[in-house]
C-alpha cells in the first residue's frame, strides 16, 4: 500500500516538474511497476505468513481476506491501467467548457491529461486502505482517498464531455452525501461503543446496555454509506449515469476495483464490528439484497446503452454478492465458506468486467465509442472474434456453466443454502433468469441481426488493450473449467476469517 | 480404454479442426465434419459391442476429482439406458451432417459454413456427455452448456423468426435449468456427503418434504426440456425455425435429456416424492398426448405439425416412465430411441420438401407422390412409424408403454390409447394433403431424392423397419437397466390382482 501511495506522490511530482512530452513515458512504467511491485509484496507477505494482529497500531488489519482483496484489486488496477494507456479516452483539458474554443485549442496542442496516472494510484491506494481498515476512521479516510480521485476521473472523458461532466458532478454530490451518512453513522456508533475500533465496537455490543437506539441509528447510517458504494438498491441511482459518463477505462476500474474494495469494507463492518448483531441487520439486508437483484435485473432490460446495461448488471451482481454477506452462520467454518465464495466471485466478476469494458473501448464510430446498443447490431458478422469474446463475457455474467461466472454464482448460492438462506437463492435464480434475457439480447443483436451499413468500426487494439482482453478471456475460460486452485486460495485466505 | 472420454474428445477436437479450415473451402469443412461424426459412430459401435447387459450396472466408468472444493467429479459411465441414447446421438449426427449439407449456405445471406458444422460437433460431444455423466454436477454442466451451440444454430441459421425462437428456447431452458441448479445445490447441502456422484446419492435424502421440493426442482427442468404439457410452448417455435438438421437433433436427442433425467434422476434420487407426484405427472402426460395430437391436426406448417406430434409422443414417454412398471419403463426408453429415428426422418423429409419448394406450409404442396415417388415413399414410412403401425419401430414401444401402464393405471392407459387414433388422423391427413391428390402446379419441377439425400434417409428407414421387426437387441440392453432403476425405486414387480388371487387359492 505504501508503494502505491509512494508512486502516487512521485506521480504528482512528475506532473509538476517533468516536461510535457516526457510525462507519459515516465508515468506509464512508474504506475505499472509500482502496481506489479505491490502485488509481488502481497505475495511475499502471503508466503512469509499472514500476521495475526492488526498493524499500524490496530488501524489496519493485514489478514488473509485483506491480502486476497489487495491481490485482486492490484491485478484489476494493473489491467485497468493498461486500458488507460490508450490515451484517446481522456480529454485534453478538463477545465475547458465542452465544445468551446479553448477545448479545441487544447486538442490541437496535443495536450493530454497525464494526471490521470497519479489520480488512479491514489484511488487504488484508497481501495487498498478501504478494504483492510480495522477502524472506522481509517475506513473513512480510505473511502475518501478512493472516491475523490474517481470523481475527478469521471469527468475526463474525451468524447461526450457534457455527459462526462454531469456524471462527475452527480457522482461527487451523491458520493459526498453518502460519505456524510457514513461519518454521521460513525459518530453514533462511537457514541455507543466509545471507540471507532472495529474490535472494540464488537466487544461493546455485549457490555453496553441501554443505548440500543443510538447503535441502531449508527448501524443504519453506516449501512447507507457502504451500500451506496457497492451500488445496492435503493442507493443504486448513481451507477448507470456514472458508468456511462466516465471514460471507459475508468468505468472498468470502478466496476471492478471499487466493488471489491467496497465489499471488503462491507464485510468488515457487518461481520467484524457488528457480527453479533446479525439478527438486527440481517432482515434489512435480505430486503436490500432482494431489491438490488430485482432492480438491477429488471431495469437493465430497458437500457439501450451498453455501458448503462453493464452498470445495471453490476447492480444485480452486487445483489448476488450480498446474498453471500447475509449467509453468516453460527460456526466459523460456515462463515469461512461464505467469505471464500464472496472473494472468488469478486475476483472472477472483476476480471470479466474489465474484459467487457475493454471490448467496449474498441467498438467506435466517428463520435468516439459507439455505446448505443443499436450500433452493435451485426457486430458478429463484421468482427466475429471480438463479438465472440464479448458474447463469452456476457455468458459468464449470465452464469452459464463452463465460464468462471458460473462457479462464482454457484459458490455464493451454495454458501447461502448451507447457511439457511434458500429463499434468497431462489430470488437470485429468478433474477439470474431475468438478467439472462438482456445478456442474450445483446448476443442476438451482435450475431443474428444484419449489420448496419454505417456501423461502427473496430479500433485496431493497442497491444495493451489486446493483452487485457486476452487475459480476461483466458481467466474466464480457465476458471470456468478448473476453478479449484483459485478456490483453494480463497479458502486459505478465508480460513482464518478477519482479525480484529 | 477410456471409451466415453474418447467419444467426447473426438468431436471436440474435430470441431476445432473444422473451425480452423481455411476460409472459403466449405467443402473441406463439411467432409471433415462428416468424417469425424462417422468415426464417433464407429467408436460408439465398438463400445456398444463390449457392453455386457448382465455385467455391472455402470460400465466404462471413469472417475476423477474435478473440483474437490465442491465435491465435484468428472464421473462418466453408462448403463443400458444411457448406452442406447448415446448410440441414438451417434447415429443421428452423421445423418444430420449429410442432411444439413446446404443448410448453412442459403442464397440470400451467406453465413459461415464451418461455424455451423463445428457447432454441430460441439453439440455432439455435449449430447454424449450429458448421457454419460454419472456426477450430477457434471450432468448439470452439460445440460446447460448444451443450450449454447443449439441456440446459435437456431439463431444464426434458422428461418425468418429465428432470433425470437432462439431466445425463447434459451430462456425457457435456462429458467428450468436454474431451478434445477437450486435443487442440485440443495441436494448437495442436505445430503451432506460432499459428493455429487449419482450412485452415492441414491437414498441420501430420506425426509419426504425435502424430497418433494428437490424433486420439484429437477422435474420442472426436465419437464421444460422434454417438453411436457404445459411447458411445451417453446418447442413448436424452436423446431419450426431451426434448420431441419438442428430440428432433428433438438427433438430427437436434446429433448430426450428431459425424459432421461426423469427416469434416471427423479425416480432414483427421490423415490417417495416420485410416487407422490405420479398422479400429477400421469395427468399431465395424458393431457399432453391428447392436446399435442389435437393441436397437431390443426397445424398448417409441416415443421410445427411434427413438433406438436412430438409433444404428444413425449407424453407417452413420460407416462411410461412414471407408470413404474418394467414394461412401461423399457417401452419408454425404447420410445426415446424410436422417436428419435421416426421424428428425425419426418423432419428431414419436411426439410427436403421445404428446400425444393421454399415454403413450410402444407397448402403449398399436393400430389408430390407422382412427381417424387421415392421421397413420398420415405415420407409415408416415417409417417406410419410416427403413428405406430405394427411392424414399424414405434409400435413396439408404444404398445409396451400402454400395456405397462394399463397394468397399474387402466383409465389413463385407455385415454392415452385414443392418442394413437388421433395420430393416424394427423399423419395420414398431412400425407394426403402433401403427397396425395392432384399434382399442384408449384410441385411439378421437383427432383426426386438425389444420392446424398438417399444416404440420409436410407439408414433411418432401415432402422425403423429393422427395429420394428426385431427390437430384441435394444431391449436386451434396456431391460436390465430399467429393472435396476425400478428396484432402487423400491417398486415390487407388479402382478395384476387377479393373478395374485389365483396364487392365493
Amino acid at each position: 500500500m505504501l508503494v502505491i501511495f509512494g508512486a502516487a506522490i512521485i506521480g504528482v511530482l512528475v506532473e509538476a516538474f517533468a516536461p510535457r512530452y516526457l510525462r507519459k513515458s515516465i508515468h506509464v512504467p512508474l504506475t505499472l511497476l509500482s502496481t506489479a511491485g505491490a502485488f509481488v509484496l502481497v505475495i511475499f507477505q502471503v508466503i512469509g505468513g499472514v500476521p495475526t494482529t492488526a498493524a499500524a497500531m490496530g488501524a489496519i488489519a493485514v489478514d488473509g481476506p485483506a491480502l486476497f482483496f489487495w491481490g485482486v484489486i492490484l491485478v484489476l488496477s494493473f489491467v485497468s491501467v493498461l486500458l488507460v494507456i490508450d490515451d484517446d479516452h481522456f480529454v485534453a483539458s478538463a477545465a475547458a467548457v465542452p465544445g468551446s474554443a479553448a477545448e479545441e485549442e487544447a486538442e490541437i496542442a496535443g495536450g493530454a491529461h497525464t494526471e490521470v496516472y497519479p489520480l488512479i494510484m491514489f484511488a487504488v491506494g484508497g481501495m487498498l486502505l478501504f478494504a483492510s481498515s480495522n477502524d472506522l476512521l481509517v475506513m473513512f479516510v480510505g473511502l475518501e482517498v478512493m472516491s475523490l480521485p474517481l470523481y475527478l476521473l469521471c469527468g475526463l472523458a474525451r468524447r461526450r464531455r457534457l455527459l462526462s461532466q454531469e456524471a462527475s458532478m452527480k457522482y461527487f454530490l451523491l458520493g459526498a452525501f453518502s460519505s456524510a451518512f457514513f461519518l454521521y453513522g460513525m459518530a453514533f456508533v462511537y457514541g455507543f461503543a466509545g471507540s471507532v475500533d472495529l474490535a472494540k465496537i464488537n466487544a461493546a455490543l455485549g457490555t453496553v446496555g441501554g443505548l440500543d437506539t443510538v447503535l441502531l441509528i449508527g448501524l443504519a447510517l453506516l449501512g447507507v454509506g457502504l451500500l451506496f458504494k457497492i451500488g445496492a438498491a435503493p442507493f443504486q441511482a448513481w451507477k448507470p449515469d456514472v458508468y456511462q459518463g466516465a471514460p471507459t477505462p475508468v468505468t472498468a476500474l470502478m466496476a471492478s476495483g471499487t466493488l471489491v474494495a467496497a465489499f471488503g469494507a462491507v464485510l468488515r463492518v457487518f461481520w467484524v464490528a457488528l457480527g453479533n448483531l446479525d439478527w438486527d441487520w440481517r432482515p434489512v439486508m435480505w430486503g436490500v439484497a432482494i431489491l438490488t437483484m430485482i432492480v438491477g435485473a429488471i431495469l437493465a432490460i430497458t437500457q439501450t446503452d451498453i455501458k448503462r446495461m453493464l452498470a445495471y448488471s453490476s447492480i444485480a451482481h452486487a445483489g448476488f454478492l450480498l446474498i453471500g454477506v447475509i449467509a453468516t452462520s453460527p460456526d466459523a467454518e460456515g462463515n469461512a465458506a461464505s467469505l471464500s465464495a464472496i472473494m472468488f466471485y469478486l475476483l472472477v466478476y472483476g476480471i470479466t468486467t474489465v474484459g467487457a469494458f475493454a471490448v467496449v473501448t474498441m467498438v467506435r464510430d466517428a463520435g468516439g465509442e459507439a455505446t448505443h446498443l443499436s450500433r452493435w447490431a451485426g457486430l458478429g458478422r463484421r468482427s466475429p472474434m471480438l463479438a465472440g469474446v464479448f458474447a463469452f463475457f456476457l455468458l459468464a455474467f449470465a452464469g452459464i456453466p463452463l465460464t468462471s461466472g458460473f462457479f462464482g454464482k454457484y459458490a455464493v448460492f451454495l454458501a447461502a443454502v448451507a447457511n439457511g438462506a434458500t429463499p434468497l437463492v431462489i430470488v437470485g435464480v429468478v433474477s439470474s433468469a431475468i438478467a439472462a434475457f438482456f445478456y442474450v439480447r445483446v448476443i442476438v443483436l451482435m450475431f443474428f441481426s444484419e449489420p448496419a451499413a454505417d456501423g461502427p468500426t473496430i479500433a485496431v487494439p493497442t497491444a495493451a488493450t489486446a493483452a487485457v482482453i486476452t487475459l480476461a478471456a483466458a481467466v474466464t475460460v480457465v476458471l470456468g473449467v478448473f476453478p479449484q486452485p483459485v478456490l483453494d486460495l480463497a479458502d486459505k485466505a478465508a480460513s482464518a476469517l478477519f482479525i480484529r | 480404454m477410456p471409451w466415453l472420454t474418447i467419444l467426447m474428445a473426438v468431436p471436440v477436437v474435430g470441431a476445432v479442426l473444422v473451425a480452423l479450415t481455411p476460409k472459403g473451402n466449405d467443402k473441406l469443412a463439411k467432409q471433415l465434419t462428416l468424417a469425424v461424426s462417422v468415426v464417433v459412430l464407429a467408436l460408439t459401435i465398438a463400445m456398444a459391442v463390449q457392453f455386457s447387459p448382465k455385467g455391472n450396472r455402470f460400465q466404462f466408468v471413469e472417475t476423477y476429482e474435478w473440483i474437490p472444493r465442491f465435491g465435484v467429479h468428472y464421473g462418466v459411465g453408462v448403463d443400458g439406458i444411457a448406452l442406447v441414447l448415446i448410440a441414438l446421438s451417434a447415429v443421428l449426427v452423421p445423418i444430420v451432417v449429410l442432411a444439413s449439407w446446404h443448410d448453412a449456405d442459403s442464397p440470400n445471406a451467406k453465413r459461415s459454413v464451418k461455424t455451423y458444422f463445428s457447432l454441430l460437433l460441439v453439440l455432439e460431444a455435449m449430447m454424449i456427455g450429458v448421457f454419460a455423466a454419472t456426477d450430477i454436477f457434471l450432468f448439470y454442466v452439460f445440460f446447460e452448456a448444451m443450450l449454447i451451440p443449439m441456440y446459435f444454430m437456431i439463431g444464426s441459421y434458422g428461418g425468418a423468426q429465428r432470433s425470437y425462437a432462439a431466445v425463447k428456447f434459451l430462456l425457457y431452458s435456462l429458467f428450468g435449468g436454474l431451478l434445477m441448479l437450486v435443487a442440485v445445490i440443495g441436494l448437495y447441502a442436505i445430503a451432506g456427503k460432499n459428493t455429487f456422484m449419482f450412485p452415492e446419492l441414491i437414498g441420501a435424502i430420506q425426509d419426504p418434504t425435502t424430497q418433494k421440493w428437490l424433486f420439484a426442482g429437477f422435474f420442472f427442468a426436465f419437464a421444460v426440456k422434454a417438453p411436457l404439457w404445459p411447458f411445451h410452448t417453446w418447442l413448436p417455435d424452436a423446431a419450426a425455425q431451426a434448420p431441419a438438421g438442428a430440428a432433428v437433433l433438438l427433438v430427437g436427442v436434446l429433448d430426450k435429456v428431459g425424459t432421461y433425467g426423469m427416469l434416471r434422476f427423479c425416480l432414483e434420487l427421490f423415490p417417495d416424492a416420485s410416487k407422490f407426484f405420479t398422479p400429477l405427472v400421469i395427468v399431465l402426460s395424458v393431457v399432453g398426448i391428447i392436446y399435442g395430437a389435437i393441436v397437431a391436426i390443426g397445424q398448417t406448417d409441416m415443421k410445427r405439425l411434427i413438433a406438436y406430434t412430438s409433444i404428444s409422443h413425449f407424453g407417452f414417454i413420460a407416462l411410461g416412465v412414471f407408470a413404474m412398471t418394467n414394461d412401461a419403463g423399457a417401452g419408454a426408453t425404447l420410445y426415446m430411441v424410436n422417436h428419435g429415428f421416426s421424428t428425425g426422418a419426418l423432419f428431414l423429409i419436411a426439410g427436403f420438401l421445404i428446400a425444393r419448394r421454399g415454403s413450410p406450409y402444407i397448402e403449398d404442396y399436393g400430389g408430390v407422390q407422382k412427381v417424387t415417388p421415392k421421397l413420398a415413399g420415405v415420407f409415408l414410412i416415417a409417417g406410419l412409424s410416427g403413428l405406430a403401425l405394427p411392424g414399424l419401430s414405434s409400435f413396439v414401444s408404444e404398445f409396451m408403454v400402454l400395456i405397462g401402464t394399463a397394468e397399474r393405471y387402466m383409465v389413463p392407459a385407455i385415454i392415452a390409447a385414443t392418442g394413437v387414433v388421433l395420430a393416424a388422423i394427423y399423419i395420414l391427413w398431412m400425407y394426403q394433403r402433401v403427397a396425395g391428390g392432384p399434382t399442384a402446379e408449384s410441385v411439378k419441377g421437383f427432383k426426386d431424392l438425389n444420392g446424398r439425400e438417399l444416404w440420409v434417409v436410407a439408414p433411418l428407414v432401415a432402422l425403423i423397419i429393422g427395429l420394428g421387426f426385431y427390437p430384441k437387441p435394444l431391449l436386451d440392453v434396456i431391460n436390465p437397466a430399467v429393472d435396476h432403476t425400478l428396484v432402487s425405486v423400491q417398486v415390487e414387480k407388479f402382478t395384476p390382482a387377479i393373478a395374485e388371487k389365483g396364487a392365493g387359492q
